[in-house]
């Protein structure tokens, strides 16, 4: 067994009214960024947790995601990265 | 009529809703722990408002995993009724006893206000001491109300008349104006396919004295008491 460390961003799903997201978007409008399209505003969690392998730890921490971390109706997930802890 | 309330930590409308039921609607009531697996013979199950488990991660995602849950979820499995207020409804949604989510108010605001609402239907036992497009007064106080679906949901809840109470203004009319948290199609309420969970978010427990501004939410817990004498099925 190895101590990972695991990444995972969770974010509103496209197509979801993400009014914080909005509320950045315009901020940054008003500060010139012309270029900035759609903001989302989400959580970003760093877990530590025991497995055999790197693969073990993100498949581990989608599980996760799946029943817990992320709500499947409105969220998406990425796991973004798995170094050892 | 015998009532559970479910006490999670965090919940602050539990006693509200005791007051309710035993003061006002003359039932028994029971509190039952969030940690036990004893619903204590309840006839009605309420999952009551407040921020329980301070509302991390999201209203309701960890409470929904709480022993009592799971009781809650064969309660309503059997077909019986279970009254979700405001954090009892996020706690619904996420079990999926109820489906959709809800998500941070439109306008980022917690809001404390009265809100009329519209009856859309009293085929339920919830909802048989109303009559039908009757408005109602009955305040929320959430900051996480915006009842959200994918359109299939949405679609399926109108089409199967689970759509229960809309926000509307004082004359009965949908507008965007009368919607306090960007809730889809204004709802405010929701029942699931069987119709014996109903799931909302003003809260009908703290409107049942015109001394406290309405006793609009009465004869929702009437009605409740009503179908368990009588055995409707509805």
């Amino acid at each position: 067994m190895t101590r990972f460390r695991v990444a995972v961003q969770i974010v509103p799903r496209r197509g979801i009214l993400d009014p914080q997201g909005k509320a950045v978007s315009d901020a940054l409008h008003s500060l010139g960024f012309a270029s900035v399209g759609d903001v989302r505003v989400g959580r970003h969690l760093v877990l530590d947790t025991d497995a055999e392998s790197a693969a073990d730890a993100e498949s581990s921490v989608a599980r996760m995601c799946e029943q817990l971390l992320a709500n499947p109706v409105t969220e998406d997930f990425v796991i973004s990265a798995v170094v050892p802890a | 009529m015998k009532v559970g309330i479910v006490r999670f930590p965090g919940s602050n409308c539990d006693e509200d809703a005791y007051h309710a039921i035993v003061d006002h609607v003359g039932a028994q009531a029971v509190f039952c722990w969030h940690k036990d697996h004893d619903l204590q013979g309840a006839d009605l199950v309420i999952l009551p408002g407040g921020f329980s488990y301070g509302d991390y991660l999201r209203p309701g995602a960890i409470a929904r995993f709480s022993p009592i849950m799971q009781e809650v979820v064969a309660h309503a499995k059997r077909g019986a009724p279970v009254l979700a207020i405001c954090n009892g409804f996020q706690i619904a949604c996420e079990a999926g006893l109820l489906p959709g989510a809800l998500l941070r108010n439109i306008r980022l605001q917690f809001i404390c206000e009265q809100t009329h609402l519209r009856v859309e239907t009293i085929g339920t036992r919830f909802t048989s001491r109303y009559h039908i497009d009757q408005v109602i007064r009955i305040p929320i106080a959430h900051g996480d109300g915006r009842y959200t679906a994918d359109p299939d949901t949405l679609a399926r809840l109108e089409g199967e008349g689970h759509v229960v109470f809309r926000y509307v203004d004082s004359s009965g009319h949908v507008t965007e104006a009368a919607n306090p948290n960007g809730s889809l199609r204004n709802i405010a309420g929701i029942s699931n396919g069987a119709g014996n969970v109903l799931g909302m978010m003003p809260h009908p427990e703290r409107a049942v004295d015109d001394q406290l501004g309405s006793s609009d939410g009465l004869p929702l817990l009437q009605s409740l008491a009503d179908a368990m004498l009588g055995g409707v099925a509805a």
